[in-house]
């Protein structure tokens, strides 16, 4: 069962929040004592959301989470877009596909990174991904 | 307007990115450089992100860019500095820096820097000497 231990959230609306989003995040992760590399991973994969958030829906909600399974503490991360939604999710998730003009890495890139990975959309409501990086996973 | 540095050293230019970079940064930092590479002459570039913590996507997409467009400018560019845990991010992340050579630090950098047009520059070299002894 996994347990929230604290929650955080900010908003994203401009390129410039993109920073300040990653340091919270690092900050966080620092917090509960995560590697280099794990905070590197996670951020990386944060970044990648977060610009998606920005570049196809001007911006959303993000959550950040502590959270505990077990022994194991990890953060959670929400990003929460009221956007146009993805139409073929699988296919969103295949390297090297891009509506946009980018490397296509976004998604995919993003769930490499992570522990766990979870993606809902809805065409024209919305999209949210989140994702749960573990202390040591 | 923010901006990133570029100095010039001779025949190279040299950026330190010292902070985390927004895209607007980066955007400028891709169009200067070029610019400065067209205005200069330069024949290297010398990126170091040894203060950057992370490269995702985009900034990777910048500095392939950078290392693309220079190409085309006649000068090459070499980055270095990353960071053990960026390199490690970026294979997962199934990002390939292409265009782009790396060495671990400045002078590493440098020295990669002088090799690679090391050899161009001594035949120019011997080319123009050849015409002063026509003459």
């Amino acid at each position: 069962m996994i347990v929230v231990l604290t929650k955080d959230s900010m908003i994203i609306q401009r390129e410039q929040d993109v920073v300040p989003f990653r340091n919270r995040v690092k900050e966080y992760a620092v917090k509960i004592g995560m590697s280099l590399v794990n905070q590197t991973k996670l951020i990386t994969a944060a970044s990648e959301l977060v610009r998606n958030m920005l570049k196809y829906s001007n911006g959303g909600n993000t959550v950040i989470e502590v959270v505990s399974k077990g022994r194991e503490n990890g953060i959670r991360l929400s990003f929460i877009d009221k956007g146009p939604g993805i139409k073929d999710v699988e296919l969103a998730m295949k390297d090297g596909y891009s509506t946009g003009r980018s490397l296509g890495l976004g998604l995919p890139g993003a769930k490499r990174l992570v522990s766990e990975f979870d993606i809902k959309s809805a065409v024209g409501k919305g999209t949210t991904v989140t994702i749960t990086k573990w202390k040591n996973g | 307007m923010d901006r990133i540095p570029v100095l010039q050293m001779g025949k190279f230019l040299l950026v330190t990115i010292q902070v985390d970079l927004y895209d607007r940064l980066a955007l400028n930092l891709e169009s200067d450089l070029v610019q400065m590479v067209s205005k200069t002459g330069a024949r290297g570039v010398l990126i170091d992100i040894s203060a950057l913590s992370i490269v995702d996507s985009f900034m990777g997409r910048i500095i392939g860019n950078i290392g693309n467009m220079s190409k085309i400018m006649d000068a090459e560019t070499v980055v270095v500095g990353m960071q053990p845990a960026v390199a490690i991010t970026l294979v997962e992340l199934g990002l390939e820096l292409r265009g782009v050579s790396t060495a671990l630090n400045v002078v590493k950098g440098m020295e990669l820097l002088h090799k690679k047009i090391g050899s161009l520059e001594d035949t120019t070299e011997e080319e123009e000497h050849d015409d002063s002894s026509a003459d």
